[in-house]
C-alpha cells in the first residue's frame, strides 16, 4: 500500500472540513476524487502533502508513519527531518501550476533533483530531456514558464513532480485553470501516465475523465466519503441519492 | 575665488558626500534584511519592537535623528567621544535607511504567491533554499523599482549630514556661496546631485533590464 490514511479530521477554526476521512491507494491505482466546490476534495490531498496538518487520524506511506493520533486525540506528526524525506514518497501538481517563473523549464525540472535529492547532474538532465520529450515539450527546455501557455506549463510541472521520482502523484484540479481547449493535451499525459501504471490520486471535475481513466472513483461531499467504487459503478449505478443528484447537475 | 578653487574645495566635499552614501547603502541594505525578518517574526513582542523602530525612524526627521545620534551619548551618559561625527553620521543615515528597506523588502517578500512556496515545501527544499533559491531573485526583481526611488532620495539626503556640521560638499557650498556672496556654488552643487541621479537612475535600469527575461 501507497498511502494509507485512516480517520482523518480537520478543520479550520470552528469549520469542520474533513470529518472522519479514510482512503488507501495501492500501488499502481488510479483514484479520482469528484464533489462540488467546499466538500474538502483538496484539503484531502493538503494533508496527503503535508501543506495543511491534520487535527487527528493516521497517515502512512509505504507503510512508515507520518502523523499517527493516540487515544487522547491530537495528531502527532514525526520529526520534521523525516518528515522532509518522506516528501519524496510523493509528487504535487497545483491547479496554478506554481512553476518557479526566474528558472528556465529544464531548471524547473532539474533544481530539485540535484539540490534535494543530491542526484548526479548529468544523470538528472538526461532523464529530464527524457521527460520533456514524453511532455511533447523537447523545443521548450530553455523556454521560461511566462513564454508558455497554461496547458504547456502545467505538463511541465509534472514532469517536475516526475523527475523527483515519487511513488505516487497527487493532482489538485490540474485543469481547471485551464482554457477548455488546452485541457485535453494535460488529460492525455495523465492517461498516458495511468497506462504506465503511475499511483495517481487525481482531485478533478472532469468527469468523463475519470470515469475513463481511474481504477477507482471517490465522491466527497460535506467533508466525508460519501460513495466510492468501480467507476462505472459511481457514475452509472450511484447508491447514494446525494451522488446521483451531483452527477445531475453536472450533466445538466 | 578662482573656479579653480572652488571646485577643488566642493570635489573634496564631494568625496565626503560619495562616503557617506556608499557607507549607508553598505550597512543599511543589510540591516534592512534583519529588521524586516524580525518584523515578520512569529513572537509578538519582537514584532512590535521592529513596528516602534519602524514607526520612530519614519515618523521623525532624518536631521533630528543625527543631531539625537550625534548629542545623545553626551546628554544621555555625559560622554564625550572624539572623532564620533562621522561615526554619528553613517549610524544615523543606516539605521534611518534600514527601516525604509526593510518595508520594501517586506513588501516584495509579501508580493510573492502562497504558490511559490508550497511548491518549494513539496519539492522538499529546505527554508534555506527556498528563501534563496526561490524566493529572494523573485523579491529583488520585485523591489528593483522602489530600491531605486529609495537610492535616489539617499543621494540628496546626504545633504543633512551639514547638520552635524560635517563638510560634505552641500555644506561647503553654503559656506561658500555665503562668503563669496554667490550663488554659483549651489548650482555647481545641484549639477552634481542631477548627475549623481542620473548614473544611479541608469544603473538600476541596467539592473532592472537584467531581470527582464522573466515575469
Amino acid at each position: 500500500m501507497v498511502l494509507e490514511m485512516k480517520g482523518i479530521q480537520k478543520s479550520f477554526a470552528d469549520l469542520s472540513v474533513l470529518k472522519d476521512i479514510s482512503l488507501q491507494v495501492d500501488s499502481g491505482e488510479v483514484v479520482s476524487i469528484i464533489g462540488p466546490s467546499g466538500s474538502g476534495k483538496s484539503t484531502l490531498l493538503r494533508c496527503a502533502t503535508f501543506l495543511e496538518r491534520i487535527d487527528a487520524g493516521e497517515i502512512r506511506y509505504l507503510g512508515e508513519p507520518a502523523a499517527t493520533t493516540s487515544a487522547q486525540g491530537a495528531a502527532e506528526y514525526v520529526s520534521a527531518g523525516q518528515m522532509r524525506k518522506m516528501k519524496q514518497h510523493f509528487g504535487l501538481v497545483f491547479q496554478q501550476f506554481n512553476l518557479f517563473p526566474h528558472y528556465s523549464v529544464l531548471k524547473n525540472i532539474m533544481d530539485a533533483p540535484v539540490h534535494v535529492q543530491k542526484r548526479p547532474k548529468e544523470e538528472v538532465r538526461a532523464e529530464a530531456e527524457e521527460l520533456l520529450k514524453k511532455m511533447d515539450l523537447s523545443h521548450r527546455a530553455d523556454a521560461y514558464p511566462c513564454q508558455l501557455s497554461g496547458g504547456q506549463q502545467q505538463r511541465v510541472a509534472i514532469a517536475r513532480a516526475l523527475a523527483m521520482k515519487p511513488a505516487i502523484l497527487f493532482f489538485d484540479e490540474p485543469t481547471s485553470a485551464l482554457d477548455p481547449e488546452l485541457t485535453g493535451e494535460v488529460l492525455k499525459v495523465i492517461r498516458q501516465l495511468a497506462e504506465e501504471k503511475m499511483t495517481m490520486v487525481v482531485v478533478t471535475h472532469e468527469m468523463p475523465f475519470a470515469r475513463a481513466v481511474s481504477n477507482r472513483v471517490i465522491f466527497m461531499d460535506g467533508g466525508v466519503i460519501v460513495e466510492q467504487g468501480d467507476p462505472e459503478q459511481v457514475f452509472g449505478s450511484p447508491s447514494q441519492e446525494r451522488t446521483r443528484q451531483f452527477l445531475r447537475n453536472y450533466q445538466q | 575665488m578662482s573656479w579653480s578653487t572652488m571646485l577643488l574645495t566642493m570635489g573634496g566635499g564631494m568625496l565626503r558626500t560619495c562616503a557617506i552614501f556608499f557607507l549607508t547603502l553598505l550597512f543599511s541594505m543589510p540591516l534592512g534584511m534583519i529588521v524586516m525578518l524580525l518584523r515578520r517574526s512569529r513572537i509578538p513582542v519582537v514584532q512590535w519592537i521592529m513596528k516602534i523602530y519602524i514607526a520612530v525612524m519614519r515618523g521623525t526627521p532624518l536631521m533630528l535623528q543625527l543631531l539625537a545620534w550625534y548629542f545623545g551619548p553626551y546628554y544621555l551618559f555625559g560622554w564625550s567621544i572624539r572623532g564620533y561625527r562621522f561615526t554619528a553620521i553613517i549610524i544615523g543615515f543606516s539605521m534611518n535607511y534600514a527601516a525604509y528597506f526593510a518595508e520594501i523588502y517586506r513588501a516584495g517578500i509579501e508580493a510573492i504567491p502562497d504558490g511559490q512556496y508550497e511548491a518549494a515545501d513539496v519539492l522538499g527544499y529546505s527554508k534555506a533554499q527556498t528563501f534563496f533559491k526561490i524566493i529572494l531573485p523573485q523579491v529583488i526583481k520585485t523591489i528593483l523599482p522602489a530600491v531605486t526611488n529609495e537610492v535616489i532620495t539617499l543621494v540628496k539626503d546626504t545633504s543633512l549630514a551639514f547638520a552635524l556640521a560635517y563638510n560634505e560638499m552641500f555644506a561647503l557650498a553654503k559656506q561658500i556661496a555665503a562668503s563669496q556672496t554667490s550663488f554659483t556654488p549651489y548650482i555647481v552643487a545641484g549639477v552634481f546631485y542631477f548627475i549623481a541621479n542620473y548614473v544611479v537612475a541608469f544603473v538600476m535600469e541596467r539592473i532592472e533590464k537584467a531581470f527582464d527575461y522573466y515575469r
